[in-house]
């Protein structure tokens, strides 16, 4: 190979890389416009971790629904029922570890909740396996049949885990070293709302570093953009697809452990009444956006505990006016993917 | 002509309710350009597109070095050794131009696995990637993109390219960058299969020429007979070269 002579008329100077910052200043925005309508900071702060912690564990749940659309463009209503069954899981493996529960050292109250979590994950995605060859597969390409059929799986895997665990809530308690607040001035912040934010945080962290420094998260990302041309480089999408939805069956299945032990009782529809928080949170961050995902339930969880104190009765549709007035501002979410 | 590489016989493609190629005959050389010419809607793209497994073939025959590809999946058909450049270019704009490229290369897991020398010669084919290689490929110009496009088609060494209108809607000086580089690549033996309407760009390049209407191949022979053959021209493109330039 010889070098050639061709040369490409180049512009003076490199185009400057914008960086989009917007979205994210909105989370600093509404925590600081919420302060003096708190009335103290004590409770300010208690509602900004309380906020944080449910928006890390929402966008631990969400996560995989963005990228499940973002790659084939399926609408998986039966994303809650992945969460249902995480949470279930855990009350029969926690309930069959009451000591290390009960017992006040952090490390055996651990030895309890995190093979909770990875069985929890384990089962979870299996299910996601069998769920998105049987169910999902033969309906690609289909959006109207993929939300009816979706639907109808999420309702019966809902009877089956009634069927299993029964149709009664169950308590899912805090071992006893996670629960309880710790004290910041006269602000208390509840443990476990740190232990969830600091978790939420470790996934995000997780799922960057894949998507930005491996094969397969470039793959991921290109896929959401154009896989056509992805498949056209002699990648299957389809595995890659099926990887994905499998991996965010088990992140649902981990959020679902973490919303249950947040709720503290769990029930055979918690997942169901979940979903449509889920799809606003995909909705606002831009589908198929993880960046967005993230900042979207952020979002979601500061309005929902603000609203909550400041106006109960506004809380009720809070997060429905979030995703209105986010979509007048940027009809395509906060951080669209350029899609072919 | 020898076993053609690429031999396309009777091949129908139906997209929905709509027919598009009615029996296809094409048959590409080994270490030749081909050039496909046509009006809009001839079914240029579309055979293309098929050739990928992207649209299923419905009838007929297509085989590469001899084994069928027809209807095969479309990683299974790129990874026998055909690369797509799509009139789209493909690029993915979120992805840095050094992404784009690790995509391309199958054997390649990290920017640093990427063949030296050849990325040198691409490089030097096309200096502009040097100089983008950390950037959004979305930053790019059209002309820096199809020039991506191409390059990402080359990372690794290919039996055959299949490149849609590389010249469309780029300007004048871009265009002839573009033929230099692909000069450049037909002196290392590439097979390519080039889509064309820019008559001017598709005659310096090809050693053969097919020229399609209504979703068949209608005249096939040499580019140079075609380039001396004014009224040829003129009956099967609807102008000459003379008045194109």
């Amino acid at each position: 190979m010889t070098s050639s002579t061709a040369t490409v008329p180049a512009p003076e100077a490199l185009p400057k890389v914008k960086t989009d910052l917007l979205p994210l200043l909105l989370l600093p925005a509404i925590a600081l416009a919420a302060l003096p309508l708190t009335g103290s900071f004590s409770t300010w702060v208690t509602l900004t971790f309380a906020g944080l912690a449910m928006g890390m564990i929402i966008f631990i749940i969400a996560s995989g629904l963005t990228l499940v659309f973002g790659l084939m463009d399926v609408l998986n209503f039966g994303h809650g029922l992945f969460i249902t069954l995480g949470a279930y899981i855990a009350t029969s493996v926690i309930g069959r570890m009451s000591g290390y529960v009960e017992s006040p050292s952090l490390v055996r109250n651990l030895m309890a909740v995190v093979p909770a979590m990875l069985i929890a994950m384990l089962v979870v995605g299996a299910v996601g396996f069998v769920f998105e060859r049987v169910i999902i597969r033969p309906v690609y390409g289909q959006p109207l049949k993929q939300i009816m059929i979706t639907m109808g799986g999420m309702i019966v895997g809902v009877e089956l885990v009634k069927v299993i665990w029964g149709a009664q809530s169950i308590p899912l308690p805090l071992p006893a070293a996670i629960s309880g607040s710790l004290l910041f001035g006269d602000a208390a912040v509840e443990k476990y709302r740190i232990i969830a934010t600091v978790v939420g945080l470790l996934v995000f962290a997780v799922m960057l570093w894949v998507l930005s420094r491996t094969k397969v998260g470039l793959l991921i990302r290109a896929g959401v953009q154009d896989r056509e041309m992805v498949e056209s480089l002699g990648y299957r999408i389809g595995l890659l697809f099926f990887g994905v939805f499998i991996a965010g069956a088990a992140l649902a299945g981990l959020g679902g452990v973490m919303w249950g032990m947040y709720q503290q009782t769990i029930t055979p529809e918690m997942g169901g009444a979940i979903n449509v928080l889920l799809f606003i949170v995909i909705i606002i961050g831009g589908l198929g956006s993880v960046g967005g995902c993230f900042i979207g339930a952020l979002l979601v969880g500061l309005v929902a505990n603000y609203t909550g104190f400041l106006a109960p009765k506004v809380a009720l549709f809070s997060n429905i006016l979030l995703m209105v007035l986010v979509l007048l501002w940027r009809p395509q979410g906060l951080y669209p993917v350029v899609k072919r | 002509m020898s076993e053609p590489l690429l031999n396309l016989q009777g091949v129908h493609t139906r997209i929905g309710a709509y027919h598009i190629l009615h029996g296809v005959d094409l048959q590409v050389a080994k270490g030749e350009m081909t050039v496909l010419l046509g009006r809009n809607g001839a079914g240029k793209t579309t055979t293309l597109r098929t050739i990928m497994g992207l649209w299923p073939t419905a009838e007929g025959s297509i085989s590469f070095q001899g084994e069928s590809i027809a209807s095969r999946p479309t990683p299974e058909i790129s990874r026998r050794g055909i690369a797509y450049v799509p009139e789209n270019m493909g690029i993915f704009s979120d992805l840095t131009v050094c992404e784009n490229m690790l995509l391309a290369a199958t054997g390649a897991k990290r920017a640093e696995d990427l063949d030296a020398a050849r990325l040198e010669w691409i490089f030097g084919l096309f200096p502009a990637l040097r100089k983008f290689w950390q950037y959004p490929a979305g930053l790019l110009s059209g002309g820096q993109k199809q020039m991506l496009a191409v390059a990402r088609a080359i990372v690794e060494p290919r039996k055959l390219l299949l490149v849609d209108e590389p010249s469309k809607g780029l300007a004048p000086a871009i265009i002839q960058n573009m033929i230099t580089a692909f000069r450049e690549l037909k002196q290392t033996e590439t097979t390519i299969l080039l889509v064309e309407q820019n008559f001017n760009f598709a005659r310096q390049l090809g050693d053969q020429v097919a020229v399609m209407d209504g979703g068949r191949v209608v005249h096939a022979g040499s580019m140079a007979a075609l380039a001396e053959d004014e009224a040829l021209q003129q009956h099967l493109l609807g102008l000459s070269l003379a008045s194109h330039q």
